[in-house]
């Protein structure tokens, strides 16, 4: 790898400052005491503590999952703290009362807490830890009977409809690290768009974790009723430490007839230095029901940070004719490993689903695609194209494609192609002759190989992440 | 065409350089001033597309000894987009498939940051947009070129056109043209030495690297150098070229012991 390559790749982490501010930490260690005393603390209902304890028996019985191309030492669930979150100064009645600290942590970030001061018309749910601190537009979301808010208020002021749909979705068993989430979850953002409403803006929550011992495990549940639609976007980041913190996520997504959900996340969370100490571990579920006839379920996800993901949002394409799909690039570097992909689960006939996946390996770094489509025996004609694309940069990355194909009914068309691609010397230097620099060429050859996912994203995002990408990728082109 | 007045453009002397550390050029001298155009013949290894790769700055190349002088300028002290941007333009033998990238991107991008460099005024896509395809005619090129990625699924002539598209849009002062010829059909021959003619003036110099006469017959050198083993042995007018084709490069060698077996 040549020099301008590797400085390219090499840019520091930006987001990486430590917020001080008092915190109320549960102690370390994970047992029915813990999962009692966060209930408590959040004041819930029994039955959701019964949830949580029942999860938590599950949990016991289940064993960390290996299969994953990833390597990573064994993590102790016993040394992680299950609660954190910044003390309040008193019950906050507005916005403008938030803790400045609060507040200049977020600016920093570039995440809009006034309304006043919004990302043109897009809806902020702010999570900082364990819990929501914020969550702008409401009142204005309400007046066409949007509900936005941390999923800790719903809880107590909706319980129906979260009783009615949080675990259909991933149950509470449904693997490890979800079934970890459903023990201790601790917030997340809760949306219910009513039917036929069309959401009149983005949607959005950013997630940062800002203590060292904490995981954060938070819980998103977004409800599209009958004829409804809603785009919605994450977004995250964390400080650097030298340690690992434990990111264990769940999301579902409900889609009702002629429903439609657009699920955007652009994750940067602390990935570890060069050498690979500390960064996140991101351990994540995300599924989508596409319940209803004509629904669709759209994921797109840049991936740009973590030193491991582990994530596979998928769709459960049930209602006939709905529409799952899946737009991804993942980004790594130095000694990042991701290992992501998709699943279409296709049970309803003439569903149809999409996957297209850009990884990008660069440094040391490895990433697999991993990739499940099943063709159920009752989804007649039901269609799936996959197109899942790598890039290398430089000589000592890895790139791998793990799809898995399963069909059980005969008239479905299944089609999956795949490309492994290289910046090289030879490139960049055609670039060069022609008065470009590295840096730009780079930036130009990653955009045009991501331009199938970028176009899923909406605007703002798919600037910041183009931004990203480059920012991710300077020094390692060389 | 030569005039005893234009200004020095190209001074090397004494240039070797390795790949790899085997050293392929050992000792080229070569002076290039502007409005003239230069042909450099030899074999396949005899270190003549080394040459043009050492001129635009190639990374795997590295000089060991002796001068490179462009302008008055050291060469060698500047990075190959420096160069480009000075105005040396290397048309490539085998130009690179750039997938995902559109080629008016490319073409655009390319052509803003010379023009900034320079201190000339950069065009807005549509602006560019109106002048490119101008430019395009000279070389008989369809506009659909333009959507598709840089160089990808070309034909070889589609390739070498677009190579020369470039150098019409970047207008360079000194062009290297590294065996531009190959691949192309005699149509194609044609067009494309045509648009080369159309963009060699006064101003600017350019220096043909071939192993064949036949690009020689559209376009008319002031010099013929024929390069072996890493040197130019022999330097002359363009009769050279038609010598070697009618009789091979071996005769080069006939020709220097006849001349050497006189007194």
């Amino acid at each position: 790898m040549s020099a301008a390559l590797q400085h390219l790749v090499n840019q520091p982490y930006k987001h990486g400052f430590v917020t001080d501010i008092e915190a109320d930490i549960a102690p370390k260690g994970l047992n029915e005491d813990i999962i009692r005393l966060i209930s408590s603390k959040k004041n819930e209902p029994e039955w959701l503590l019964a949830f949580r304890l029942e999860a938590y028996r599950k949990w016991l019985d289940m064993v960390e999952p290996a299969w994953q191309n990833v390597k990573y030492p064994k993590i102790d669930f016993q040394d992680i703290s299950y609660y954190s979150a910044p003390k309040p100064k008193k019950k906050l009645a507005s916005m403008d009362e938030v803790d400045p600290e609060l507040l200049r942590t977020f600016e920093k970030l570039g995440v809009p807490m006034h309304e006043r001061a919004a990302l043109a018309g897009v809806a902020v749910d702010v999570i900082f830890d364990s819990v929501s601190v914020a969550t702008t537009y409401k009142e204005k979301l309400a007046e066409v009977g949007i509900i936005f808010c941390s999923i800790s208020e719903a809880v107590h002021k909706y319980p129906e409809l979260i009783k009615q749909y949080l675990g259909t979705v991933v149950p509470p068993g449904d693997n490890y690290y979800a079934a970890l989430n459903s023990a201790v979850f601790t917030d997340g953002s809760f949306c219910f768009i009513p039917r036929g409403v069309k959401c009149p803006m983005d949607l959005s929550t950013y997630f940062r974790i800002n203590t060292e011992e904490s995981g954060q495990f938070e819980r998103t549940l977004i409800i599209a009723e009958a004829g409804a639609s809603v785009s919605y976007l994450e977004g995250c980041t964390a400080p650097r430490f030298d340690t690992n913190q434990l990111h264990a996520a769940v999301v579902e997504l409900v889609a009702l007839d002629d429903a439609d959900i657009k699920y955007s996340t652009v994750q940067n969370w602390y990935a570890g230095d060069e050498n690979g100490v500390g960064g996140i571990y991101n351990f994540v579920t995300k599924r989508g029901l596409a319940k209803g006839r004509n629904s669709r379920i759209s994921w797109t996800q840049v991936e740009t940070g973590s030193a491991i993901t582990w994530k596979y949002p998928s769709c459960i394409l049930r209602g006939e004719n709905s529409v799952g799909e899946f737009y991804s690039v993942a980004v790594t570097n130095h000694h990042q490993q991701a290992d992501t992909g998709t699943k279409m689960i296709h049970i309803g006939p003439n569903t149809r689903s999409t996957i297209v996946s850009k990884g990008i390996s660069a440094g040391q770094s490895n990433s697999s695609y991993r990739g499940l489509v099943r063709i159920a025996p009752t989804a007649r004609n039901a269609r799936n194209y996959s197109q899942c694309d790598s890039m290398l940069i430089g000589s000592q990355c890895g790139a791998h494609t793990f799809p898995y194909i399963q069909v059980q009914n005969s008239s479905a068309q299944v089609e999956h192609e795949a490309s492994t691609s290289k910046i090289g010397e030879d490139q960049l230097f055609y670039f060069a002759q022609r008065g470009i620099g590295a840096e730009e060429a780079v930036s130009m050859i990653i955009n045009g190989f991501c331009k199938e996912v970028f176009q899923q994203l909406p605007l703002e995002f798919a600037v910041e992440a183009t931004k990203l990408l480059s920012f991710k990728l300077e020094g390692s082109v060389g | 065409m030569i005039n005893i007045n234009s200004k020095i453009l190209l001074e090397v002397h004494d240039l070797h350089a390795t790949v790899g550390g085997i050293e392929i050029l050992k000792g080229v001298n070569l002076t290039v001033k502007s409005g003239e155009i230069h042909a450099i013949m030899g074999l396949n290894g005899s270190g003549k597309s080394t040459f043009s790769k050492v001129l635009a700055g190639h990374p795997d190349y590295e000089i060991t000894r002796g001068t490179l002088l462009f302008d008055g300028q050291d060469l060698s002290a500047l990075a190959p987009e420096e160069r480009a941007q000075a105005g040396i333009f290397l048309a490539f033998q085998y130009p690179v498939e750039i997938p995902g990238v559109a080629n008016d991107h490319f073409l655009r991008l390319a052509y803003n940051t010379v023009q900034g460099k320079r201190g000339k005024e950069e065009l807005d896509p549509l602006e560019f947009d109106d002048f490119v395809r101008e430019k395009m005619k000279l070389l008989k090129m369809n506009p659909d070129f333009l959507d598709r990625s840089v160089n990808e699924g070309f034909s070889g002539g589609e390739k070498k056109r677009n190579e020369i598209l470039q150098m019409a849009l970047l207008e360079p002062r000194l062009a290297l043209l590294d065996e531009t010829d190959s691949g192309l059909d005699i149509d194609a021959l044609r067009i494309v030495a045509n648009g080369i003619n159309q963009l060699s003036g006064k101003d600017n110099a350019m220096i043909l690297v071939t192993h064949y006469q036949r690009l020689l017959d559209y376009i008319v050198p002031d010099f013929v150098h024929v390069m072996e083993a890493g040197r130019i042995i022999r330097t002359s007018g363009k009769e050279l070229a038609q010598a070697l084709e009618t009789h091979g490069y071996d005769w080069i060698h006939a020709n220097d012991q006849v001349a050497g077996a006189q007194p």
